[in-house]
């Protein structure tokens, strides 16, 4: 449980920004410009109450987190395979170096050519997650201690148990950072794959039709809500990640 | 009374075209203690691996020890940083049998601590005690007193005796030799 001196200071720290929000918001003096927190937060409780709200932000999330899963099992395998075969890393790696300097958009405009438009933000966060998770979990596979597999075969261990007790602990910490660090990727890329590929029932459908409709509110406010759904996700990793690091 | 022997016949070992072992040739006990003494990187170290599977000879032989379990302390303590003492001295035998060690090694209040929280003699005698929990049918001893005050090399020692198996040993050090009682010598030059 947080402390109430962290509770307080987080509190403090939420009112300096809206207070600076609301400072630039009446130096602006356009709603259609920077609407007030005021407005956007009144925005944001007025969709919060409507069934579509919930319905579109949860298949953003079920499109982006079946995305984030996929790119995190793919990434460990490729992880596996290269680690161990320096063919499958020479014939590999040029893709992984393609997908990591190529811009996003480019990979979303083709996945549009390619697929429907439900699946392009599932297949984006792949693309993010794949590079991220592979590369970090190759590397600490690689820069596991020789000494110590050596010492859990003269100990009789099998090979099973030399991955659980040996490759798995020592591999857990940069695999769970790229594990956090691309969840953000993953949740930023989706979503403006869904801008571009405009899913009907989708937040990046909703923040299209807002820019369009140039209801500013409208936009702030679902910002508002990627941001929040954003920070819920990662709240719940980083929380999943914790136990996991005290069971293994 | 006949023992078992190891058995090295123009034993070679080389490393970056450098002959750590050459044409080495001996036969060692499978019974009481053998000291192998030599000057630093004379091959003692390689020696060992050699004799435990870690490495294969370049050309010679090695018989004697096809079926047998090597227990090893290695130079370094190889510990699991993520594990326990207690899970550290079980690995490859069970909890009941690492116990037995580490108390025996006076270690019976640190069962659930981890090689971080250890000082280093403390780290050392985890490493003893996995070897000696684990059973094996000869014990392989690469320096196996680093770190250690007097008091706690003689607790080692006995204990490592009293596992009654044989013991080859690595040590530069005559007092530590002494610990183990009589023992054979083997030099590597």
């Amino acid at each position: 449980m947080p402390s109430k001196r962290k509770l307080y200071q987080t509190a403090l720290i939420a009112l300096i920004y809206l207070l600076v929000w609301e400072a630039v918001s009446l130096l602006v003096g356009k709603e259609l410009l920077l609407p007030s927190p005021f407005s956007t937060l009144s925005r944001l409780a007025v969709l919060l109450t409507k069934a579509e709200t919930w319905l579109f932000s949860g298949l953003t999330l079920l499109r982006i987190m079946t995305g984030y899963a996929i790119g995190v099992i793919s990434g460990v395998l490729l992880a596996v395979l290269t680690s161990r075969s320096q063919f499958a890393e020479a014939l590999l790696s040029p893709l992984r170096a393609i997908v990591k300097a190529s811009p996003v958009t480019s990979f979303i405009l083709l996945a549009l050519l390619w697929l429907s438009s439900d699946m392009v933000p599932l297949v984006i966060s792949i693309l993010m997650v794949v590079p991220m998770v592979w590369t970090a979990t190759a590397e600490a596979i690689l820069q596991t201690d020789i000494r110590l597999i050596e010492m859990g075969k003269m100990f009789g261990l099998t090979r099973w148990q030399i991955v659980k007790k040996i490759f798995v602990p020592s591999v857990l910490p940069q695999f769970l950072a790229a594990c956090t660090t691309s969840l953000g990727f993953a949740w930023k890329s989706g979503v403006a794959a869904e801008i571009i590929a405009l899913p009907k029932q989708s937040i990046g459908y909703m923040l299209y039709q807002s820019k369009l409709r140039i209801e500013t509110t409208d936009l702030f406010a679902w910002t508002l809500m990627i941001v929040a759904l954003s920070m819920l996700l990662e709240w719940l990793l980083v929380r999943g990640m914790r136990r996991i690091r005290h069971d293994a | 009374m006949m023992h078992d022997v190891i058995s090295l016949k123009n034993v070679t070992k080389t490393f970056g075209g450098h002959a750590v072992l050459n044409n080495f040739s001996a036969e060692i006990p499978l019974c009481g203690v053998t000291v192998f003494r030599g000057a630093s990187g004379a091959g003692k170290t390689t020696l060992f691996r050699l004799l435990m599977g870690l490495e294969k000879p370049d050309s010679g032989e090695i018989c004697g020890l096809e079926d047998k379990k090597p227990a090893v302390v290695f130079q370094e303590d190889r510990l699991l940083p993520w594990s326990t003492a207690l899970e550290n001295a079980a690995t490859g035998s069970d909890e009941s049998r690492a116990r037995e060690a580490l108390v025996r090694l006076g270690l019976g209040d640190n069962l659930c601590q981890l090689p971080r929280e250890l000082s280093g003699g403390m780290n050392r005698r985890v490493a003893i005690a996995r070897a000696l929990a684990y059973g094996g049918d000869v014990l392989f001893l690469d320096e196996p007193f680093t770190g250690l005050d007097e008091e706690n090399k003689k607790i080692a020692a006995d204990a490592m005796r009293e596992a009654n198996i044989p013991i080859l040993v690595i040590t530069h050090d005559d007092a530590e030799a002494d610990l183990f009682g009589a023992f054979c010598e083997i030099r590597i030059d």
